[in-house]
């Protein structure tokens, strides 16, 4: 359950930035999440649950917003489905992930007094 | 601010990050990674479920090319089981226990990096924490992902675990002497390869009897001759 390690790691990146801010609480934490980032965001959430408590996220939701997997072919730029065999069906070239592997904190929203 | 009475409620300022909750692991990879570099060493990942053979596989490659400098780490949850197998087998291996973790970071790594002597390894091979899901998110400053799949353990495995296959430069598909007792359909599993690896690479190997290791020897060969570092020696 590596969704542990990311939480911490999410919430210490909160604390610094709510401290460097001043702030007396954080509000709410926007992360993006891909489909293929391999983390669930239920498990997510409930490690959050776990984390948050007694710290100055205490009281921030969670949002988590989801990032549907994108391959395109490397030479002609055309949308492969995921699932389908990772090859272009237009040109035959090679495919690389173009979204979907992020696991990225994107926004905090801080109460300053 | 509250307008009425003035009691001071905080305002809410939204604040930009976009950084990858990763970012931490990411710089510690990429420390290892120069470490690994300056020394000529070519480092490997090497993951897979627990029982697929990573082991196997690292005593049958010290047992065929003794020749190879070899280096391991051996990631568990807890005994020093595997790191005394590969000592046994003439390999410098190192367990790194990571308790209740189900995978190794780019830290555990670098604390272990400071115990071995890295001028008398060619390669160093991270034997992760047997697991399909965890390892595949953590860069360890390695060169290649290495992924042993077992024959026993069916043909969907990448399909079901898509993130671990997405990411291996290699596949190697192990205890393939075991294939005249078992109904494994080897077409499926390379179009389930050719559904999540963007460059499938398969080898079919048997660790016990030998079969296909030179192929592997070979691989890693050419992975070690394409480093910068150890191309020049």
């Amino acid at each position: 359950m590596h969704e542990y390690s990311i939480v911490q790691a999410l919430l210490d990146r909160s604390v610094a930035e709510a401290r460097a801010r001043g702030a007396v609480a954080v509000a709410r934490i926007c992360v993006a999440i891909g489909d293929v980032a391999g983390v669930e965001a239920e498990l997510l959430r409930s490690a959050y649950e776990l984390v948050r408590e007694g710290s100055i996220c205490a009281r921030a939701e969670l949002e988590v917003r989801p990032v549907p997997a994108l391959w395109r072919c490397r030479d002609c730029g055309a949308e492969v489905a995921s699932g389908a065999a990772l090859r272009c069906s237009a040109c035959g070239g090679p495919v690389r992930l173009a979204a979907g592997d992020e696991i990225v904190l994107e926004r905090l929203e801080l109460e300053v007094a | 601010m509250c307008e009425d009475c003035g009691c001071g409620d905080a305002a809410l300022v939204p604040v930009e990050i976009q950084e990858s909750l990763l970012a931490g692991n990411d710089r510690t990879a990429r420390h290892n990674r120069e470490h690994f570099d300056a020394h000529g060493v070519v480092a490997i990942n090497l993951m897979g479920s627990p029982g697929s053979g990573k082991t196997a596989l690292l005593e049958a490659t010290a047992r065929l090319r003794p020749e190879l400098r070899m280096g391991a780490f051996s990631g568990d949850l807890a005994t020093d089981n595997d790191a005394r197998r590969l000592e046994a087998a003439g390999i410098r291996a190192r367990s790194i226990t990571t308790g209740s973790a189900c995978h190794l970071d780019a830290e555990m790594v670098h604390r272990a990096l400071h115990h071995v002597a890295l001028d008398a390894t060619d390669v160093m091979v991270i034997e992760n924490v047997g697991n399909l899901v965890c390892p595949a998110i953590y860069d360890l400053g390695q060169h290649a992902n290495v992924v042993t799949l077992a024959v026993t353990e069916g043909e969907d495995k990448p399909l079901k675990y898509p993130v671990m296959f997405r990411k291996a430069d290699l596949v190697l598909l192990t205890k393939i002497d075991l294939l005249p007792y078992l109904d494994f359909d080897l077409a499926a599993v390379e179009d389930a390869l050719a559904r999540t690896m963007p460059h499938p690479r398969v080898i079919r190997i048997s660790a016990r009897t030998g079969e296909n290791v030179d192929r592997w020897l070979a691989w890693l060969a050419a992975r070690a001759a394409s480093h910068p570092v150890s191309a020049e020696a």
